[in-house]
């Protein structure tokens, strides 16, 4: 991404009585750009995406626009579309009624209207569906008829805050596509709030972490889940195993009674205690006795089959040391004839593996 | 990134109708407190001065405590509001068990039944009780020998005006009852005497209580029953009508006022934290529990309704009655004499004339004005202070009897010194009052329907640039139509029948049906004083049936879009 950005938020402070609910925001969405603010339930995401809307006032901060400061601005005057969670769909307007709720605001031509409100409908895929009810629709109807409202006076950018949370695990899936199809061909600019990380993984261009009120961490969905840069994110995103050790050496840790090449270790103090993770899909298992690298010996605790792979929990050899989990491919465990109980040595690959301070 | 630190708060300027809403919220503060809490102001400070209007400290109280003859009011009323609340809590409550309990047959047309109190004032069964058992009464020989005048009269007239009002509350809190509990009694094997007692009841614990308050307050604070029938059994409701209108002394009524007050604003809010403890109970996963059909034990209970039943259709009965017959008891026969009022009083039709005015007012210009005050406190933003202000005086109105609000409104706008004054002896004041009078119930119901409402219509709005009123008007009004009907309705029936509220506020040319009740029931006009009062049943019940058929056509127009 080059240029200026689209919208800046300018180091944001929101308080609501004694309780910070964001502190020291600050991020840029570039235009056409998809962005995801991602984190768990009052982590102030929400909050965020209401300042920029407007329906909040900040206590500190700017929100910038083509590097105008729009802060001052009502909601109505930010050219800014969203979408709730709930869809907020008029229930007793028509389908048609409710996309064109926006036109009329705007001062268009009946027949303007028609002509608008019938392309959306088009570009939702619901073009018999103008003269119904939101109560006769699906969910996954709604929420796109929810969308088209949105849209209908093209915004500059669209603001959807939890928009697939409602619907089923199935039809979620296919509407990430949709939503994210449909905003690559309007090159909408957008800002998706959502605590699902699978969602911001799929959908984002880029992630905006946020844990407690702060950004912990953004990235494209690459970067934050191939280099979290705080426990915390290593932990949010995807499946994380977190292990105890101690740093002996630079981009050297002992761990479980093994001692590991690791990922870089720079800024850590030169010895001293830390916490060490990897994924369990890096886990390898075909390491063969005492010529693997980064090995460490373990016995099979347990196994659970999940359908295309194996979930394994192994137990280091070395007494006190916390419990692995392994992702196994199904041909993998057949191959190898794995079972609870069996003693095997597992190799960790040096640049998967990521240290933090410990305390 | 950032490079300029913003240290300066952030202010968001107000878009247009944003204005409006604040500016709305503002004026309706302002009537809150014209209507309300200035009025019940000077009452309190009237309870403070004496005669020339200098603050004299607490003499008029004492004056008040050292007369044993006005105390012992107090006494009375605490008397007869408990043994009423002891006689109608246990009949609503065996009736409601059986509504929602029991698989007994004809539920619809007990529940109808029940509600028919709700249709007259008060002074209807005192003047029915009186054709019954008063000295010319039919059935007179049943008291053996007791005289129906006094606290007798007045509790079983009381009984009968607060049987639906108890009812209803336990009815609600019978039926939220979740049947896990009673199947998981059922398989421990508790006897159903034994679920009663451990499930039963203690479920119901809060919906008791607060109905017990709810009797006790309204007959408390009940003026039509023992003014009608109460003979020389002085309670608070009639003692300050003797004082001021009798008398003309302000100061004791105001304090009679005061004392009228404090037990209902004790009971008031009371019964909103028994309330809130009984909703808190409701848990979203319980299931509905369906009574199972007990051939003995449903024949029971219809018989047991039907007990409850009977006094109540047997008391309308006897006001219709007595309305349609010549000269009771000599002359039976029927005759239409006494609907013609111009034969009793010179006023003749006007008083019905005009409570069909104050009915009609009070509920377009109440039900708009209350709707519009819970939408603006429910979804609109932005002055908090005021909005605190709204939310207590809107509800304020609920704990304050009619006859202290009346009193208020005297001493308020006959003030010399209030610019409003010119409202004293209009059509309009009995409106304002009337309004006031029965705003929380309708503020309530607003609410609850505004509540059910998604949350974020007004961000959507104003994200799509269109101001509040415009989805105000396109949606939030069609959407609550049914809530707004019912508030509609609700005041317009109150209007008809309160006797309290009015009764301090009438001129001639403003007399309204229920005063004309009770001025000809004092004159001695008994059979001119039952047909108004059926007058008031009757337009009553044609506006609730007329409500009933509207809200199904409602229903039916608008089907397409409503949830199941």
């Amino acid at each position: 991404m080059s240029g200026a950005p689209f919208l800046q938020a300018e180091r944001i402070w929101k308080q609501f009585g004694s309780f910070t609910a964001l502190a020291d925001v600050s991020f840029d969405v570039h235009p056409g750009e998809f962005v995801c603010l991602l984190g768990p339930s009052g982590c102030g995401k929400t909050t965020l995406l209401r300042i920029i809307m407007g329906l909040e006032t900040q206590t500190q901060g700017r929100i910038l626009r083509e590097e105008r400061d729009i802060s001052g601005l009502p909601p109505a005057e930010r050219d800014f579309g969203i979408v709730f969670q709930s869809y907020a769909l008029f229930p007793n307007l028509t389908v048609f009624d409710n996309i064109g709720y926006g036109l009329h605001s705007r001062r268009m031509k009946r027949q303007q209207i028609r002509a608008r409100v019938g392309e959306l409908l088009t570009l939702i895929g619901m073009p018999e569906a103008a003269r119904k009810y939101p109560a006769q629709l699906s969910g996954g109807q709604q929420q796109r008829v929810s969308l088209a409202r949105a849209l209908a006076p093209s915004p500059s950018l669209l603001l959807l805050d939890e928009p697939l949370s409602a619907l089923d695990a199935r039809l979620r899936v296919r509407l990430r596509h949709e939503v994210r199809s449909l905003q690559r061909r309007l090159r909408v600019t957008t800002i998706l709030v959502t605590h699902d990380q699978e969602e911001a993984l799929t959908m984002a261009d880029r992630i905006v972490v946020m844990n407690q009120g702060v950004i912990e961490q953004i990235g494209t969905p690459m970067e934050i889940y191939l280099h979290p840069l705080s426990p915390f994110v290593a932990d949010f995103v995807g499946e994380m195993n977190f292990l105890d050790g101690m740093l002996v050496a630079p981009n050297r840790v002992r761990v479980a009674g093994a001692e590991l090449a690791c990922g870089p270790t720079d800024g850590l103090p030169g010895a001293g205690p830390v916490r060490i993770c990897f994924r369990p899909e890096d886990v390898d298992v075909r390491a063969h006795g005492a010529s693997a690298v980064n090995a460490m010996p373990v016995e099979i605790a347990a196994l659970d089959f999940l359908g295309s792979f194996y979930r394994a929990t192994l137990r280091p050899a070395a007494a006190n040391a916390a419990e692995l989990r392994a992702d196994i491919p199904i041909h993998l465990q057949r191959e190898l004839d794995l079972a609870p109980g069996r003693l095997i040595t597992v190799s960790l690959p040096a640049d998967r593996i990521r240290v933090f301070a410990r305390d | 990134m950032a490079t300029a630190v913003a240290v300066v708060p952030a202010r968001r300027k107000l878009a247009r109708d944003e204005w409006i809403a604040r500016m709305a919220v503002v004026a309706l503060a302002l009537w809150l407190l014209v209507a309300v809490a200035l009025p019940l102001w000077a009452l309190l400070s009237k309870s403070f001065q004496n005669r020339d209007g200098v603050f004299v400290g607490l003499a008029n109280y004492a004056t008040y405590f050292s007369n044993p003859a006005l105390f012992s009011s107090f006494w009375n009323s605490i008397l007869v509001a408990a043994i009423a609340t002891a006689v109608a809590l246990p009949a609503a409550f065996a009736y409601a068990y059986a509504l929602t309990r029991s698989a007994m047959k004809a539920k619809g047309l007990f529940n109808a039944l029940a509600q028919i109190p709700i249709l007259a004032p008060s002074l209807l069964p005192a003047i029915a009780l009186i054709y019954l058992f008063g000295n010319q009464g039919l059935l007179r020989g049943l008291l053996f020998g007791q005289s129906i005048y006094g606290p007798l009269g007045i509790v079983i007239a009381e009984a009968f005006y607060t049987f639906p009002h108890a009812l209803l509350i336990l009815v609600t809190a019978l039926t939220t009852a979740d049947a896990r509990l009673y199947e998981s009694a059922a398989a421990l094997g508790a006897s159903p005497r034994r679920i009663f007692l451990t499930v039963t009841l203690p479920g119901a614990r809060y919906g008791i209580l607060s109905a017990a308050l709810v009797v006790f307050t309204l007959v408390v604070t009940d003026f039509g029953a023992p003014k009608v029938i109460g003979g020389r059994f002085n309670v608070l409701a009639t003692d300050v009508y003797k004082q001021v209108v009798g008398q003309q002394n302000f100061q004791i009524g105001a304090v009679v006022a005061m004392m009228l007050l404090a037990p209902a604003v004790l009971s008031f809010a009371a019964e909103r934290f028994v309330r809130r403890k009984q909703m808190a109970q409701l848990t979203a996963q319980a299931v509905p529990l369906v009574p199972k059909p007990q051939p003995l034990g449903d024949g029971a209970f219809l018989g047991l309704c039907a007990l409850v039943a009977i006094p109540i259709v047997g008391i309308l009965a006897t006001a219709a009655f007595a309305s349609l017959i010549k000269f009771w008891p000599y002359n039976l026969a029927l005759s239409l004499r006494n609907y013609n009022f111009g034969n009793f009083e010179t006023a003749g039709w006007l008083p019905y004339w005009n409570s069909l005015r104050l009915a009609g007012w009070t509920a377009v210009i109440g039900t708009a004005l209350i709707f519009t005050g819970a939408y603006l406190q429910e979804k609109t933003r932005g002055l908090q202070a005021v909005r605190a202000v709204v939310q207590l005086f809107a509800m304020l109105p609920l704990a304050v009897p009619g006859l202290v609000l009346g009193i208020s409104y005297i001493f308020f706008f006959n003030h010399p010194a209030n610019p409003l004054g010119f409202l004293y002896g209009t059509m309009a004041i009995l409106v304002l009052n009337t309004i006031a009078h029965f705003y929380t119930v309708g503020h309530l119901t607003a609410t609850t329907a505004l509540k059910q409402l998604d949350s974020e219509f007004e961000a959507v709005s104003a994200s799509l640039r269109a101001p509040f009123y415009r989805t105000f008007g396109k949606v939030t009004v069609p959407v609550c139509l049914p809530a707004i009907l019912d508030i509609a309705v609700y005041m317009f029936v109150n209007a008809m029948t309160t006797v309290s509220a009015v009764i301090f506020l009438w001129v001639p040319p403003t007399r309204v049906a229920s005063i004309a009740v009770v001025y000809m029931d004092d004159a001695g006009w008994q059979g001119a004083a039952a047909a108004m009062a059926m007058m008031i049943v009757y337009t009553s019940a044609t506006v609730k049936v007329l409500h009933v058929m509207l809200a199904r056509t409602l229903d039916r127009r608008t089907q397409a879009w409503r949830r199941r």
